[in-house]
């Protein structure tokens, strides 16, 4: 039998929320979750956002985040039970024994220190090493991460390196000084998805080569498939199933996990072509200021009633085409036709009905209400606006695209912060519905979901485009989500137009370069996927 | 609700000085302006802070100054609020040449100390009420801008501000439907300071001579009317700044609390 290193017992966490207007009252985020780590073994904790992953994780090193309470239960790491250990105690703990990766790098590092000063600290506070040491083990660690030339590495700042580079550098900083248990916090959920994969490989690596044993907590099932041995799915804080990587992607048991199994599978049937609503025509780009052009002779056609997926990593330019349509950015040159009129490039000089057939919807729906509005006030404003509805008829309205969207009675009245992540994003999408558009402009409404919310949202906004006929330009970085929602799809790459066509004709080869990459790099749900991709691109790289 | 001790003590007040200052006339013992006693007549039954400088009933003096400087810091602080924040949200909705000229207009005048200027200004003008409130609504409105527009200016990059602008609403609804509810709650704790510091301008102008003209009663120029009685050990002079101390603390007290309320309200701001 193995040692076992953590061994979590029926551990129980509370906090006080303050809900406004109502006295404070305890809520169980954690409720009697058992569970352990071998050493040198990796334990995935994966689950929705609320699900209690990152809680459970950071209980390893007996820590609670803001207010949380460590209340029931035993967490036995190297077979002593620290939940109640003295901060003597639990400061020797952490960053000797438990380490952390936190999920936003940028955030982590203090952008005014050498990154080799930042790696090694733990180590030396710790005094496990002399700075010689660390320094050496800080270079070799760099090195087996893949990171560029590791002697000079650590002389950066923060800001001097990528962002995927700079996750690397954390994992260093975590495994520096040796410990036992490394809690991986969500470590490429920030990242593009062809700078995950490099992430992740590297992470696997060094997991293995040194032998430690890690928590990986993620949202993504099958990117912990890559890297866990174990798998543990939690839902409000409780656990729903327990088992080796391999039983639960090949069979799990529970309804819940087959749902998160099987949530990539959603396909969407390509539309035969129309007549284009949107054309796009050689639009370039650039912002107030500066000389270089984010745009690059852009042509595009969106048919009426489908949708055009804008596919590309963050710096793409995929938003900023969005802001050329909405006329928030005049584009430099070409021009931009609607419904067979010529939209004006400056948003001041379009018409009302130009405006009203244009709606949008963001990525964060937190930011994209104001939270001083009711629901009513947020869907009832273009209603009012556009159409002059006022009072009882604007009121039924908003409650029919209540319905619409499936969110039924009881919610007119509600305040933004109390609805939960998916519902602030239907309310989004039933403010741009109200307008009767004829285009939407979806910024990566998804991206900020939980997988299955997600789910419920492509549903929602495909129903919808049936019902309505309404065009969708869907700008995103997923390209599972591409494959559900589709019907065309253009892949951007720095400015350029790489790849643009019919769903089925984009995504079936030969590829260009930059395609394949990004199709390969999108995470597939099953085991050694990512050894698969990785031994191929060796070989592609060692054939050229 | 509950509301704290501190918050209920600044309330009752508050509350008893706007009071008296409503009710002046019906409360006051004497004619604001009435010589009834002797010099400095130390307080007895018939005069209950005794007499001032000339003659006249302290308490009397007390509650018509108390209007004079309660209404005249209100009105000032109401102007240079409606003043500051509508141009100082306009400035950060508009940007650009807007802005620029705004803001370093508003550098302009706040780079010269506001007593300094205030004090030139009235002496080339005819020092009446009006012209007192406009002087100060005017001064103190350039620190409500810099507030209002460093807010607004967090608010406008925000998604909901944009959406507003794609849907092509006007500038009316962007600033008072859009970015005031949310910009409310620091612009409530600036009132309660801004008046309490117009407070402390009136009295510091009337000290000086350039404030409320006598015959006309306010606190300042009551200290400064009995401040010579403090060398022979009269307390007549330190009744009033007792009062504007009194007045200072309890408006803070409300606006604290009033600030803690409003932060937490549904779907607050942090």
């Amino acid at each position: 039998m193995a040692d076992t290193l953590l061994d979590i017992r029926n551990l129980r966490i509370e906090a006080t929320s303050y809900p406004p207007g109502e006295p404070p009252r305890d809520v169980v985020l954690v409720d009697d979750v058992s569970v352990s780590v071998d050493k040198g073994r990796v334990l995935g904790l994966i689950g929705e956002s609320g699900a209690g992953k990152s809680t459970i994780g950071l209980s390893s090193m007996a820590y609670g985040r803001g207010g949380v309470r460590l209340t029931g239960g035993t967490i036995a790491l190297n077979g002593r039970d620290i939940r109640l250990a003295d901060a003597k105690a639990l400061r020797a703990l952490r960053g000797r024994e438990v380490t952390y990766v936190a999920q936003s790098a940028a955030a982590a590092f203090n952008p005014a220190i050498p990154l080799m000063d930042q790696v090694i600290e733990t180590s030396l506070l710790h005094k496990v090493m002399t700075r010689a040491e660390a320094e050496a083990r800080a270079i070799l660690l760099f090195r087996k991460l893949g990171l560029p030339n590791p002697e000079r590495f650590g002389k950066r700042y923060p800001h001097q390196v990528s962002g995927g580079q700079l996750q690397r550098a954390m994992t260093a900083m975590a495994l520096c000084p040796k410990p036992d248990l490394v809690i991986f916090d969500e470590p490429t959920t920030a990242l593009d998805v062809t700078t995950q994969i490099e992430v992740l490989a590297a992470i696997k690596e060094a997991i293995r080569d040194t032998g430690v044993a890690a928590l990986y907590i993620t949202h993504d099932l099958a990117v912990v498939a890559q890297v866990a041995d174990d798998i543990l799915v939690l839902r409000h804080g409780k656990r729903v199933e327990y088992g080796s990587t391999a039983q639960i992607i090949t069979a799990p048991a529970e309804p819940y996990t087959q749902a998160l199994v099987s949530v990539r599978s959603l396909d969407h049937v390509e539309k035969s072509d129309a007549p284009a609503v949107l054309q796009i025509q050689n639009v370039t780009a650039r912002y107030q200021g500066t000389s270089f052009d984010v745009l690059k002779n852009i042509t595009l056609d969106l048919p009426a009633g489908q949708t055009l997926a804008v596919v590309g990593e963050s710096g793409s330019g995929k938003s900023t085409l969005a802001r050329v349509i909405t006329g928030l950015l005049p584009p430099g040159q070409g021009q931009i036709r609607f419904a067979g009129r010529n939209l004006a490039p400056d948003l001041a000089a379009r018409s009302r009905d130009d405006l009203r057939e244009v709606q949008m919807i963001y990525q964060m729906a937190d930011t994209a209400m104001n939270p001083r509005q009711t629901v009513g006030t947020i869907i009832g404003r273009p209603l009012e606006f556009y159409f002059g509805l006022k009072g009882e008829a604007k009121r039924a309205r908003v409650q029919e695209l209540l319905d619409q969207i499936e969110m039924g009675k009881g919610f007119i009245d509600r305040y933004p912060a109390e609805l939960s992540g998916g519902q602030k994003q239907r309310v989004c999408i039933a403010r741009a519905l109200a307008a009767k558009p004829r285009l939407i402009i979806c910024d990566e409404v998804t991206s900020a979901l939980d997988p299955l919310v997600a789910d419920g949202i492509l549903k929602l906004l495909l129903d919808l485009q049936a019902a309505e006929g309404v065009a969708y330009l869907f700008i995103t970085h997923d390209l599972a989500t591409v494959r559900a929602i589709a019907d065309r799809i253009a892949v951007m790459y720095r400015g350029e137009v790489r790849r643009y066509g019919s769903k089925t004709d984009v995504l079936a080869p030969p590829y260009d370069a930059y395609t394949e990459l990004l199709l390969s790099s999108v995470p597939d749900m099953k085991l050694g996927w990512l050894e698969g991709v990785l031994d191929s691109r060796k070989m592609a790289a060692a054939g050229h | 609700m509950r509301i704290p001790l501190s918050a209920l003590v600044g309330m009752v007040f508050t509350g008893a000085f706007f009071l008296a200052a409503i009710l002046a006339p019906l409360i006051a013992p004497y004619g604001m302006a009435e010589i009834v006693g002797g010099v400095w007549d130390p307080a007895s039954g018939a005069h209950l802070l005794g007499t001032d400088a000339i003659g006249r009933d302290l308490l009397t003096r007390m509650i018509y100054g108390g209007q004079t400087t309660i209404f005249v810091a209100s009105a000032a602080t109401i102007l240079s609020f409606t003043l500051g924040s509508v141009l100082g949200f306009s400035a950060a909705v508009a940007g650009g040449w807007v802005d620029q000229g705004l803001s370093r207009l508003v550098d302009l005048v706040m780079a010269i100390p506001a007593l300094i200027l205030a004090l030139v200004i009235l002496s080339v003008l005819p020092v009446t009420l009006t012209v007192l409130i406009l002087v100060m609504g005017l001064l103190d409105a350039t620190r409500v801008f810099r507030l209002a527009r460093a807010v607004a200016v967090d608010i406008t990059v925000m998604d909901y501000v944009e959406a507003a602008r794609l849907r092509g609403e006007g500038w009316g609804w962007i600033i008072f439907r859009e970015i005031l509810p949310n910009a409310l709650s620091p612009l409530v704790a600036e009132l309660g300071l801004r008046f309490i510091f117009a407070v402390l301008f009136i009295s510091t102008l009337s000290f000086l001579g350039l404030g409320v003209q006598p015959p006309l009663a306010d606190w300042g120029g009551i200290v400064k009317e009995n401040a010579s009685g403090l060398v022979y050990g009269i307390p007549a002079a330190l009744i009033p700044a007792f009062a504007i101390a009194a007045l200072a603390i309890s408006v803070n007290l409300v606006a604290d609390w009033v600030l803690s309320r409003t932060t937490s309200l549904k779907g607050g701001r942090g």
